[in-house]
């Protein structure tokens, strides 16, 4: 007898609007678990081809399980404009920014995007549920906040193919669209909105619908996207080229302030490397006060990219008479950083990028050690022992190729 | 840009090694000047529209042993170096396949399919031969010692590769020593009986190679195709985005950003030679260039027996090489196509497509085919290694459509009667007729082929006899005696004279390793 799970409260992993895709196009059967959805971890049984598609083609990522909300009325430019530490105020129609948001004491809640669709209607991404935020910071102002989650179906197409592809179904020609502006448009009849946005620092877009097109949209994209070898791409490979980016990811990278059980848990968007996306002109927002206050004593910690250097992590590996054990998918585990003797840091997350033929991490270090160019050690496990490998502070984005903000002329 | 005519060093030919050498040099700081016949750059490592919308490697058409170190050091992924996966291999059979793909649990039941005992042994034999590779790669990256009249230098690297050697457990002396001497057939029937398995695996040891599997020493040729390693990974193969050409590129660049000044269409047509001595060039058009040295990319037949005049070298030199071995025994098939191949046994699109696709179905398939060029013949079924290029890289072609790449062996560079234009055809309908066996639909969606015999190789990319190595990788012409004893170590009989091509140490294949070998020993004796 086959057992039939026949428990239905509403508590069960929910599916997104291109399961029925996904699920028969994903052969590996590998899932994770994203904001309550099954988020394909990669479609083949192997991410490498997916990460290669990214870069050299097309991915086409299913991204519905984002968080969204619609902030709407006369005040809502106002409500953003205090929740999020950007300048909203010179946010155009049509144009989407990237930013953090923090809690009074200046430390980072959470970060995504806000689209301005209209004069007086935002929709913000997230990570995390931030709806009650946003309510609670807009009480007495004249906004409606809808959570727009389930309402709003979303895929995200990244690599140097996007463009010719939505090219030749859209209805509008996205040659113009600049990097972080969106536009509306249709496919066949499909009404959608597309932004020059993503997670992979590639160039790329993200494609917004109601979740009723969703297959529709789906189907087009791999159809006429086929001759560009469009590749629907999973969260490994997802991971490994947002880190080349430089882009943090919540709870793997730095914990919100809202769950962080202590306060050294907490970060700053100083601390983040998000310093620029503070704007101290704006006359008032959430934090400003104690940043402002941090921005004169500069923040202990920073958080930068380090590049573990080749010859000496070979020369480990070669010690025992083995090839160089690269890890074969990006890791999250925090892994110590030395000066000298003295632990000075942690890296949150890294990866061996293929594209760039180096071993990259994002890390946590005491400012006073991470200036471009400052050597640390980095913890490696050789055949279960430890060793310590040079690593060196450098410039992030790791990978950033023109073509991310570049027109066609 | 001012004419210097005065250089430190002058590479003669824009190949991928010698572009190597000549950005390592720039590197240092030298001023450098590469002079490259051809009107691209790459050697046999280039990339061309030969049919309007469909770029070609037309040469080298895989990268698997380029050296991680040569990358970091001439930033080439910052100039372009993209190395995509190539990650399976289908050996489509009359009724039947084998398919191996980067998945092992996937490999194991593929092949244990065909044959259980030979499915455990393929998990072991991967990691065997790597650990092989490990072995021999401080050897490969040692500058040949000169066993005749060792330099302190020498004395020390063969004191180093001794101690290696001694370093070795039994079991991989053992491997090794079996490699360096037996047939790749006699070498694989120790580990496996699935035909089609054993003939695959064997044809990486008759690549470039005048001999069969059956052949004494192949072996070695197809450990060399094992020492590569991607990313750390051993006997990983990758595909260059844009095709081998841009791997050129990436390095041309790399050179330019060195200050490296490159020159395309201009042909040298000798060395010039003052009391033993190399002072600079001349080319067919009669400008010379002046260096205090010059390095030749070329194989040792044109670097010692076209760039110099005989008189110049000892006799005996000169007699080595003239026996190097470097007979041309493949050719390329490169094709447009309107569609996918659609194969019989494993009909449609799929991943079978993403990587190489092996015509060996069995060691008499290889043997006979090389029978055939044993007398003087193209192999009426040959043998070949065929990538879709496009499918990896769409961009290699138009929307929907494609390019193959097909590596044939065998075709004899001394044919019966010699090459000529008939011949050409009725070798390319050979190899046409053989892919139709496995994939039918293949003659009605061809828009376009290019044929290219070893004539061919030799007349369009200066490969001697059309040898795609610079001369065979057998063990009488590796390591110290590669190209000649004495000149292993990139040095030549004419002072200043120096050698950096695939016909030296370590040996053919886009590795960059002799172009950076070479630069080193330069750097360090100047």
């Amino acid at each position: 007898m086959i057992y039939e799970n026949t428990f239905t409260a509403n508590t069960q992993l929910k599916v997104s609007p291109f399961f029925e895709r996904t699920s028969k196009l994903n052969e590996s059967q590998e899932w994770r678990r994203w904001s309550g959805y099954l988020a394909a971890t990669s479609y083949e049984l192997t991410h490498e081809n997916e990460y290669f598609a990214i870069r050299t083609k097309a991915g086409l990522l299913d991204i519905t399980p984002l968080k969204k909300y619609i902030v709407e009325g006369p005040d809502s430019q106002q409500v953003l404009d205090r929740l999020v530490t950007r300048n909203i105020g010179i946010c155009k129609i049509g144009q989407v920014m990237y930013t953090p948001w923090c809690d009074e004491n200046g430390k980072v809640i959470d970060d995504g995007t806000v689209q301005r669709l209209s004069e007086n209607k935002f929709r913000i991404t997230s990570a995390e549920p931030n709806l009650e935020w946003i309510e609670s910071n807009s009480i007495g102002m004249n906004v409606v906040v809808k959570d727009d989650s389930f309402t709003t179906a979303a895929l995200a197409l990244q690599g140097p193919n996007s463009r010719s592809i939505l090219n030749s179904i859209s209805s509008k020609s996205l040659d113009s669209l600049k990097f972080f502006w969106m536009m509306e448009t249709t496919f066949e009849d499909i009404p959608v909105s597309i932004s020059r946005t993503g997670y992979t620092g590639d160039l790329g877009y993200e494609i917004w619908m109601d979740p009723n097109d969703a297959l529709n949209v789906w189907d087009l994209l791999i159809d006429k996207g086929n001759p560009f070898g469009i590749t629907p791409t999973g969260l490994h490979a997802l991971d490994v080229a947002r880190i080349e980016a430089g882009l943090i990811l919540l709870d793997v990278d730095y914990i919100s302030s809202r769950h962080a059980l202590i306060e050294s848990r907490k970060s700053s968007p100083y601390e983040l490397g998000l310093g620029w996306a503070v704007k101290m002109k704006k006359e008032n927002f959430i934090g400003k006060q104690s940043l402002l206050k941090e921005l004169n004593h500069k923040s202990g910690w920073s958080f930068v990219g380090i590049e573990i250097e080749w010859p000496e992590f070979e020369n480990h590996y070669r010690n025992v008479g083995l090839a160089p054990g690269l890890p074969s998918t990006a890791w999250r585990t925090s892994t110590p950083l030395y000066n000298q003797n003295e632990q000075v840091g942690y890296a949150t997350s890294g990866t061996w990028s293929p594209i760039l033929k180096r071993y990259i991490a994002l890390a946590h270090i005491k400012s006073k050690y991470a200036e471009e160019g400052s050597e640390l050690k980095f913890e490696l496990k050789v055949e279960h022992f430890r060793k310590l490998t040079k690593a060196t502070v450098v410039k992030t984005p790791f990978f950033d190729p023109e073509r991310k903000r570049s027109c066609p002329t | 840009m001012p004419n210097i005519k005065k250089y430190d060093a002058i590479v003669i030919g824009g190949g991928h090694n010698g572009l190597t050498a000549a950005a390592y040099l720039g590197r240092a700081g030298k001023k450098v000047l590469v002079l490259e016949r051809r009107h691209v750059l790459g050697g046999a490592a280039v990339t061309e529209e030969v049919f309007p919308g469909f770029k070609f490697s037309v040469c080298s058409y895989v990268v698997s042993l380029m050296k991680s170190n040569v990358m970091r050091e001439l930033m080439l992924p910052k100039f372009g170096l993209e190395l995509l996966p190539l990650e399976s291999t289908m050996t489509p059979l009359e009724n039947d396949y084998l398919l191996r793909t980067a998945d092992s649990d996937q490999t194991y039941r593929e092949i244990a399919r065909h044959s259980k005992k030979d499915a455990e042994n393929y998990m072991r034999f991967g990691p065997a031969m790597g650990q092989i590779g490990m072995a021999v790669r401080p050897i490969l990256e040692t500058i040949a010692p000169n066993p005749i009249r060792p330099s302190f230098s020498d004395i020390s690297a063969t004191k180093k590769i001794l101690d290696h050697v001694k370093s070795l457990s039994s079991q991989q002396f053992e491997y090794l020593t079996k490699l360096m001497t037996m047939s790749s057939a006699d070498f694989l029937d120790e580990w496996f009986e699935y035909e089609p398995l054993k003939a695959t695996m064997s044809a990486s040891g008759i690549i470039g190679t005048f001999m069969g599997p059956r052949s004494p020493g192949s072996a070695y040729v197809m450990l060399h195709h094992y020492m590569g390693d991607i990313d750390g990974a051993f006997r990983a193969w990758g595909f260059q985005r844009g095709g081998t050409g841009a791997v050129s590129m990436a390095i041309a660049r790399s050179a330019k950003h060195f200050g490296v000044k490159i020159m395309t269409e201009a042909s040298v047509n000798k060395v010039i030679v003052k009391s033993g001595r190399a002072t600079g060039v001349v080319l067919d058009n009669g400008d010379e260039y002046n260096s205090n040295i010059v390095i030749s990319g070329l194989d040792p037949k044109l670097t010692f027996l076209k760039m110099i005049d005989e008189i110049d070298l000892p006799s005996d030199f000169v007699s080595a090489i003239k026996n190097f071995r470097i007979r041309g025994s493949s050719g390329k098939v490169n094709l447009a196509l309107d569609a996918l191949p659609n194969f019989t046994c494993l009909p449609g699109d799929g991943h079978h497509l993403r990587g190489a696709i092996s015509i060996s179905p069995s060691y008499d398939h290889l043997e006979k085919a090389y029978d055939d060029a044993k007398y003087g013949n193209f192999s009426e079924a040959p043998f070949m290694d065929i990538i879709l290029p496009s499918v990896l890289d769409p961009d290699m072609a138009p929307p929907g459509k494609h390019v193959m790449s097909c590596f044939v062996q065998y075709a004899p560079y001394d044919i019966n009667g010699g090459w000529d234009d008939q011949k050409r055809e009725n070798f390319g309908d050979a190899v046409i007729n053989t892919i139709s066996r496995y994939a039918p639909n293949i003659k009605d969606i061809i828009l376009h082929r290019q044929v290219l015999t070893p004539a061919d190789l030799e007349s369009t990319f200066g490969l001697t006899e059309g040898n795609i190595f610079h001369g065979e990788l057998t063990l009488q012409q590796l390591f110290s005696l590669r190209p000649a004893v004495k000149w292993a170590d990139y040095t030549t009989p004419i002072k200043n004279y120096f050698q950096c091509g695939s016909g030296t140490h370590p040996g053919g294949g886009i590795t960059g390793s002799p172009g950076e070998m070479a630069a080193k020993k330069i750097l360090g004796t100047l």
